[in-house]
């Protein structure tokens, strides 16, 4: 009998998840050995050394191109680009989550199974310290992340997906204020979610059944020589795409989004419009381009319907919010169309202009949200579209950055909104979708204007009688919006640098 | 001298003037509108030292300047001058230091910053003298939309009436057109070789089969024909130039509608040849249609800076026509008409501003027998009116002269019907005078102290140039045609266009 042979392992190139994984579980320990007092500032320091180290990984490992572990990690330039903006992109959500000086105690919850409503529940929003729990969480989610857009099996990725699926479900449930909405947002994102990692793993088992084997290169090889019935190939298919659009946020599988953003506690908002977009459209480009591309020409008009459709039910219903992290939520919706018009133009261009978008996109929410978490009234945040009238006249420096990013993801050029959209659209021509880019113009057309009403009513409506108070940003808030609205100006009137570094990551290892 | 860079100088001199305007605090206002007088007017003298620099019948684009911006595009900061580009250039550096002039007042009753308000104005020069001076197709785009953002912000913060509405459908409206622009530009850059330099893709749209190029075409005219704005796509400019402060509406259809009927006239004709001579005929009925009708529309107007806005749309029709009927003579006239409007026009429009300052209201009916009491300021009007209606002997008469002969050697119907709309304006000009100047005075304009101050100084200042410059382009437009023409005449050879041999050759006797 043969004795089992462990394959052989790159260490190098695991790296980064393995510092993250670590710094998680060191995280759980020191939840339990740190006082109380000093929790809080120690666990930020040790997930942001984390996640710095993390990226110093990745920057050190950027010219590996390498299969490893058994074939389940693929450590390749679009790796190790979508992990190095996942890590600046979690990086500054970090800085969100930490923020504790603009609300008594931050934005989470000390203990989320108190009763909502009872004593203890009042005594806990009047300004108890939040959970310091949200920081190896949102580590371990990053890992996650990090595995997803590398994992080059499919039941690698399945692990990975649920590795960040599960603590984003409980960190939705940690906000200090509307605790039932946080509550039903984090229950509503947990089953869905887990209804779509069932599809996913359903069409694993599909695909493993007609390839004879999960790893995507046995998969690409199995399907430019079909042996099985391609019924398996395409139930598997769907079922697996399922999965992933339900993670990016695309319709029909979007339903969940306006919720969950509008309940969840905005900095997890910002970290899962930002983090959660990258890891999920990486790890479909992942899939489409190395194991399925041999398809394409069955998938890309399916998927094309898609991304019309998600960006119409995005714009239109974005139209009809006047709650402003809905309107953000349906934006976000209407983006990932975009971007997987992007996705299918399946070229070079197609793959460069996608990571280029998920990162411009990224560091405009972050601000987006940044800003929201500021405007704030006696109940907390201040979401409501006509808490916002005359907000220009009292703060013209939050209302002029919000206006900013609004006209960012309104596409106005000079801003990273423009050249994002430009280079996805750019590539679908080249690759032959005009259609999709047509559609694409038009629902920007629609979607500029329920941006364009939150920029009226910021500077040219009168206030109204009980305007909310904008509070002033803590040192952590004022970096993040810095670093959104810098990185926005600099993508969108120098992106060059950001282009080339994504042409030269824009080759998948098989 | 030629190797100065004129042009990138001239785009971001306004911006910085703009910047620094703005870190002017509010209380100093006095300060922030002169160091913006001054600013304009040093960008005044820069176009004009460009102006003497450039050489009549050299190259077609002089000035050329170039910058790598974002390679893997191919997209680069060119900057280069036609002559029509210049005259525009010449016109913009002319019009913002006046209209700023004219604009001094205008926001001390307001509770809004001052120094915002010519902050604002010079970012707008920016943004125009920007488009105008590109000549790389993706910076274009960039110029053509931002030059949204402060205007969008002139009218609804400064504007009066329903100045909301008016700036949310000004920005959709040119926000619409921009996309259609963007989804040509798309398809121009991944069919036209990758690049976005205009000469290069002058060459490199010729493979582009013909129906694509008429759908991309159909693009660019869109957005140009909304901003011009043409018939059917007008209804912004009477909202917008209603309820923008009245130096901003000059500048408005004075020198930011011209980017409509420059990028025709750049992007159309020269990129898609074949599909401009097969969309001329659509394009002429619609410029003639929008001749006609909105001067009807302007003659009903009671409302005074609507109704301007109306002559305006007329006008614009001219210039469509003077385009696409395809002869030298016609082209420049166009041009021409460019410019002479912005220069009619933007005198009206700050004249009326004037009226309008003086009265509170811009009703036509609110006033009757002003000049009774305004005899000099009437006087004004009475020159912007007549000039506006192209009276033989200003300068607007030259162009649309120019237009209706170059027109009538190719397309007679259009031409006679066109003629109409002269009439039509001597209507709408003259009736408004009659009732807003002339006749018995209202009664109720006595009550209204600053009804019975004539012209001030500082007013004076502001017209003289412009009634000046249309008395002298009137008698001898031709350092101005000069430039112009070179430029129409190979705009005309990419179309492909030969201009009618004149009847005397062609019948051997002399026609007519």
């Amino acid at each position: 009998m043969e004795s089992l042979q462990l394959p052989p392992i790159d260490y190098g190139a695991l790296l980064p998840m393995l510092i993250l994984f670590g710094a998680a579980c060191l995280g759980v320990v020191a939840e339990v050995l740190i006082p109380q007092r000093a929790r809080n500032a120690v666990q930020l320091g040790l997930a942001l050394l984390a996640v710095v180290a993390a990226l110093v990984a990745v920057v050190w490992q950027r010219g590996t191109r390498t299969i490893t572990i058994g074939g389940a990690v693929a450590v390749d330039g679009p790796t190790l680009f979508l992990q190095g903006s996942i890590l600046v992109l979690g990086g500054v959500s970090l800085l969100l989550i930490g923020e504790r000086s603009i609300e008594r105690g931050g934005a989470f919850v000390s203990q989320a199974a108190i009763t909502v409503g009872s004593q203890k529940d009042m005594q806990q929003a009047g300004g108890r310290p939040g959970a310091t729990e949200v920081y190896p969480l949102t580590v371990f989610a990053l890992g996650g992340m990090l595995l997803f857009v590398a994992a080059n099996d499919l039941l690698t990725m399945f692990v990975a997906l649920e590795v960040f699926s599960l603590p984003l479900y409980l960190l939705c449930a940690l906000a200090r204020r509307r605790r039932l909405l946080s509550q039903e947002a984090a229950l509503k994102y947990f089953l869905l979610g887990s209804y779509a990692s069932a599809f996913f793993l359903f069409g694993v088992a599909f695909v493993y059944g007609y390839a004879g084997g999960i790893q995507l290169d046995v998969v690409h090889e199995a399907v430019a020589n079909p042996q099985r019935s391609e019924v398996l190939l395409y139930v598997g298919l769907a079922m697996v795409a399922i999965g992933l659009l339900f993670k990016a946020a695309l319709a029909p599988f979007h339903v969940w989004t306006p919720d969950v953003y509008q309940g969840a506690p905005t900095p997890v908002t910002a970290f899962m419009a930002a983090c959660t977009k990258v890891a999920a459209f990486g790890a479909l480009l992942r899939i489409l381009y190395v194991a399925f591309e041999g398809v394409r020409w069955s998938f890309q008009p399916i998927l094309g319907t898609i991304a019309v459709l998600t960006m119409f039910i995005g714009a239109i219903l974005a139209v009809t919010q006047t709650d402003l992290k809905r309107l953000l939520a349906y934006s976000s919706i209407a983006n990932a169309g975009y971007l997987l018009v992007g996705v299918l133009a399946l070229n070079e261009e197609g793959l460069s202009g996608t990571m280029f978008y998920l990162v411009a996109y990224g560091f405009s929410v972050l601000a987006a949200f940044a800003i929201i978490s500021l405007v704030r009234d006696a109940d907390g945040e201040a979401t409501h579209l006509s808490r916002w009238a005359g907000i220009g006249r009292k703060s013209p420096l939050l209302a002029g950055v919000f206006t900013f990013i609004l006209l960012t993801f309104a596409g106005i050029p000079l801003t990273s909104g423009f050249t994002s959209k430009f280079a996805v659209f750019g590539a679908a021509v080249e690759g032959g979708q005009t259609w999709l880019v047509i559609f694409g113009v038009i629902t920007s057309m629609l979607l500029a204007f329920p941006y364009l009403r939150v920029v009226v009513l910021m500077w040219l409506s009168e206030p109204g009688e009980s305007a909310p108070t904008v509070s002033i940003p803590g040192f952590l808030t004022s970096a993040v919006l810095g670093i959104g609205v810098i990185v926005t100006v600099a993508l969108g009137v120098v992106p060059a640098p950001l282009i080339d570094l994504t042409r030269e990551a824009s080759e998948f290892v098989r | 001298m030629k190797d100065f860079p004129f042009l990138s100088i001239l785009t971001f001199l306004p911006l910085v003037g703009a910047a620094v305007v703005a870190f002017i605090p509010r209380t100093k206002a006095e300060l922030a509108k002169i160091v913006a007088l001054g600013w304009s007017l040093a960008v005044l003298v820069l176009s004009a030292v460009m102006w003497a620099a450039f050489t009549i019948g050299g190259d077609r684009f002089q000035f050329r300047e170039s910058y790598a911006w974002i390679p893997s595009w191919d997209a680069r900061l060119t900057f280069a001058a036609d002559g029509i580009a210049l005259v525009m250039l010449l016109l913009i550096a002319i019009l913002f230091p006046v209209v700023i002039l004219a604009s001094w007042h205008d926001v001390d009753q307001s509770t809004r910053s001052a120094p915002a308000y010519f902050a604002l104005l010079l970012a707008f020069e920016f943004t125009m003298i920007g488009v105008f001076a590109a000549a790389d197709v993706f910076l274009f785009y960039v110029f053509f939309e931002i030059m949204l953002i402060p205007m969008y912000f002139i009218i609804g913060s400064f504007g009066s009436g329903q100045k909301q509405y008016a700036a949310v459908k000004f920005f959709l409206y040119s926000l619409v057109g921009g996309l259609f622009m963007l989804a040509s530009v798309i398809g121009l850059w991944a069919l036209g070789g990758h690049t976005f330099d205009f000469a290069e893709l002058v060459k490199g749209t010729a493979q582009i089969d013909q129906n694509t190029a008429r759908w991309l075409f159909l693009g660019f005219f869109v957005a140009f024909a909304i901003k011009a704005p043409f018939f059917p796509f007008h209804t912004w400019l009477p909202d917008s130039g209603g309820a923008a402060p009245a130096g901003a509406a000059a500048l408005l259809v004075g020198v930011m509608d011209k980017v409509g009927t420059f990028g025709i006239l750049r992007y159309c004709l020269s990129l898609f040849p074949e599909a401009s001579r097969w969309f001329a005929p659509a394009a002429m009925v619609l410029a003639v249609i929008g001749i006609i009708y909105a001067a009807l529309l302007a003659v009903g107007q009671n409302d005074l800076k609507r109704l301007v806005s109306y002559t305006s749309i007329a006008h614009f029709g001219f210039i469509g026509i003077g385009i696409f009927a395809f002869t030298t003579q016609a082209g420049t006239g166009a041009v021409l008409y460019m410019v002479n409007h912005g220069l009619a026009t933007g005198l009206l429009f700050i004249v009326v501003g004037m009226f309008v300052a003086r009265r509170g209201s811009a009703l036509v009916s609110d006033f009757g027998g002003a000049g009774k009491l305004m005899p000099v300021l009437a006087g004004v009007l009475f020159f912007a009116g007549l000039a506006s209606l192209a009276l033989p002997g200003t300068a607007p008469f030259v162009s649309e002269f120019l237009v209706l002969i170059g027109t009538f050697s190719t397309h007679k119907g259009y031409a006679v019907v066109a003629t109409l709309g002269i009439v039509l304006a001597a209507a709408y000009v003259l009736w408004m005078i009659q009732r807003t100047t002339q006749g018995t005075l209202n009664p109720a304009l006595t009550d209204v102290p600053a009804m019975s101050k004539d012209i001030t100084l500082r007013e004076k200042a502001v017209v003289a140039p412009l009634i000046l410059l249309l008395l002298v382009l009137g008698f001898y437009p031709k350092p101005v045609t000069d430039v112009i023409n070179p430029a129409v005449q190979a705009t005309m050879q990419d179309v492909g266009a030969n201009d009618p041999v004149p009847a005397v050759e062609a019948g051997g006797k002399v026609g007519g």
